[in-house]
């Protein structure tokens, strides 16, 4: 079956019509372009040092964390704190994706269990890294972190074995404890969100900080309300001064959960969570 | 090349063809509705005179969409925990569900597949095979709604000629998804999701609003001033993971040549016009034809149409009962 040469040219265009159509392409190609150089602008964000923001328990490594999660926000649903918070259009790549603010809301781990890794579908929030995936030194912990809410338990420990951050006394000159000072009153004040966990009070219950006052003779409150055990401790300590004082002091088994930041009661909180910074020895 | 495989290229861009056989029962039918010409006329404007404009299955419709998205809304509000999660992913009645563009932007990102991600992919790939595939997009997807309110006074603006409809290439939605793609692997990061109006309007209808919702905003104003429906049209990649899926779906919608007085009112209510093309006097080749897997199975033509030509059909089951 062989058609004559004309049949099979197609029809000749007419300019206006060849002229529509080159439009219709450089628009496209325009349109192209476009979007995904807006899309990329997500690159800016996350490529910025010092933008780490502290992820939930058991989040794989930041590059890792922000590719596989799913944006579903299945974590926030399930903390019973809701210390979880999705991150917005600032982020970038970073959109939808989960992060703590301990200052405003820590995770106190009052789920025992933590639940946000059960909930989360795809294994960005995990109990066990594939094989795969580099475990960072300074990032695993020596042991697996003795919950003292869960000290009575037959299974004291939480399945974490990696950190997501490290308390670090940032302002030791305000700390009250380093003053010698104690402290009487609400924390954070009275208007202040933030809810805890207070085994005395009601092991299922978190209660808001402003209906639980306080009265120290020393003030202890990090050291005091800290739910994983031997992780800070108050030390004597030389200052630059020669005078030795008692100091909020952090141990390795800190896993950056952001409690003592958030119970802190002076403004600036004198002691911080290094969002995703690894443990560089004792008195780093 | 087969009428799927036309269907499916036509789904990625490429242009609608002219049949190049006609079925000898069309052919006999085309001839019956033409032979009389007053008869013909008659019975167009019969056709139109009795023809109760219905909402019927937008209404159904939006009421679905509404729902389902409230469902997510009140689930963790009243925290009832009966469908937890967004629209990217969720877990009904423990159930795990995953967006399926979503799930392939992760597995392409991450590189690394767990089993409660594969077993959400599966059962949601599984649901949407048997509805439809871009059914997700006209019946669930909250963008759709507000897309689909706002192109009302797009084409209102059009009608006072304030602005024109610029058209774009179709195949501009393939280019997306595969950019989208491979910038994905290239990058490690969900590229999409950042743009995605999607996942921004499902999060923050369930989490609370957040500056994102700008950027849908103005995705809106495109369309209202610049090109009608544009991101569903040539850029959401999501439509496209969708329609693949639904290709092989038996529930769509079906034309029917001989109750068609060719009158074109069908493509013009519709968001994808290109799967309509079958409705052209001429381009029908047989007497029941599905729409394909481009169609989103949002009714718009069926209210539409004076003569019932188009409807809903589940293949197979039409033919059992």
């Amino acid at each position: 079956m062989d058609k004559p040469e004309q049949a099979r040219r197609k029809p000749a265009m007419s300019l206006e019509k060849a002229q529509k159509a080159r439009r219709k392409f450089l628009q496209s190609v325009g349109l192209t372009a476009g979007f995904v150089g807006i899309s990329l602008l997500g690159y800016i964000p996350v490529s910025k040092a010092g933008n780490l923001r502290l992820r939930p328990p058991g989040a794989l490594n930041e590059s890792d964390f922000l590719s596989s999660c799913i944006k579903c926000g299945q974590c926030v649903q399930v903390c019973p704190v809701q210390a979880i918070k999705l991150g917005d259009i600032g982020d970038g790549f970073g959109l939808g994706v989960p992060h703590i603010e301990s200052r405003e809301q820590a995770c106190d781990f009052s789920c025992d269990a933590v639940q946000c890794i059960l909930a989360c579908p795809t294994g960005a929030l995990t109990y066990d890294k594939p094989e795969f995936l580099k475990v960072r030194d300074g990032a695993r912990l020596a042991a697996a972190p003795i919950l003292i809410a869960k000290q009575q338990d037959p299974e004291p420990t939480l399945n974490l074995k990696e950190r997501t951050g490290v308390a670090r006394l940032a302002h030791p000159e305000s700390c009250l404890a380093v003053q010698g000072k104690g402290f009487k009153g609400l924390a954070r004040g009275a208007a202040f969100k933030g809810k805890m966990r207070y085994m005395a009070v009601d092991r299922w219950k978190p209660i808001p900080l402003r209906d639980h006052p306080y009265d120290v003779a020393l003030c202890d409150l990090c050291v005091r309300e800290c739910p994983i055990a031997h992780a800070i401790e108050l030390r004597p300590l030389k200052g630059a001064d020669g005078i030795t004082r008692l100091t909020p002091t952090v141990l390795e088994a800190c896993v950056g959960c952001g409690v003592c930041e958030m119970i802190c009661p002076v403004e600036p909180a004198a002691i911080v969570v290094d969002a995703q910074a690894l443990w560089q020895g004792a008195g780093a | 090349m087969s009428r799927f495989t036309d269907l499916f290229m036509g789904m990625l861009g490429a242009a609608p063809k002219k049949p190049e056989q006609v079925s000898d029962k069309v052919q006999q039918i085309m001839f019956v509705k033409y032979a009389d010409k007053d008869r013909y006329i008659k019975e167009k404007l019969h056709a139109r005179a009795h023809h109760a404009v219905s909402n019927k299955w937008r209404n159904r419709r939006w009421a679905v969409l509404l729902v389902t998205n409230l469902l997510f809304v009140l689930s963790f509000w009243l925290d009832i925990q009966l469908l937890e999660g967004a629209l990217t992913a969720s877990r009904f009645a423990g159930f795990h569900l995953i967006d399926l563009n979503s799930a392939l932007q992760v597995m392409l990102a991450h590189k690394h597949i767990i089993v409660n991600l594969f077993i959400g992919t599966f059962t949601v790939f599984l649901i949407w095979v048997l509805l439809g595939g871009r059914t997700f997009c006209s019946w669930v997807c909250p963008y759709h709604l507000l897309a689909e309110l706002t192109e009302k006074l797009h084409l209102k603006l059009v009608d006072r000629k304030i602005v024109t409809d610029h058209e774009f290439h179709r195949a501009t939605r393939t280019v997306f998804w595969i950019l989208f793609s491979l910038l994905t692997m290239v990058t490690g990061y969900t590229v999409f999701e950042t743009l995605s109006p999607t996942g921004i309007l499902s999060r923050a209808l369930i989490y609370g609003p957040g500056l994102a919702l700008g950027w849908v905003g103005l995705l809106l104003l495109f369309e209202i001033f610049w090109s009608r429906r544009a991101w569903c049209r040539y850029v959401c990649p999501i439509g496209l993971t969708y329609g693949a899926v639904g290709a092989i779906s038996p529930l769509q919608v079906s034309y029917h040549v001989e109750h068609c007085f060719h009158e074109g009112d069908c493509r013009k209510v519709c968001l994808v016009p290109h799967v309509l093309d079958v409705t052209v006097k001429g381009r029908a080749s047989e007497e029941a034809l599905g729409l394909g897997p481009d169609c989103t199975r949002c009714g718009l033509c069926i209210d539409i149409c004076p003569t019932g030509a188009l409807r809903y059909e589940v293949k197979g089951l039409s033919k059992l009962l």
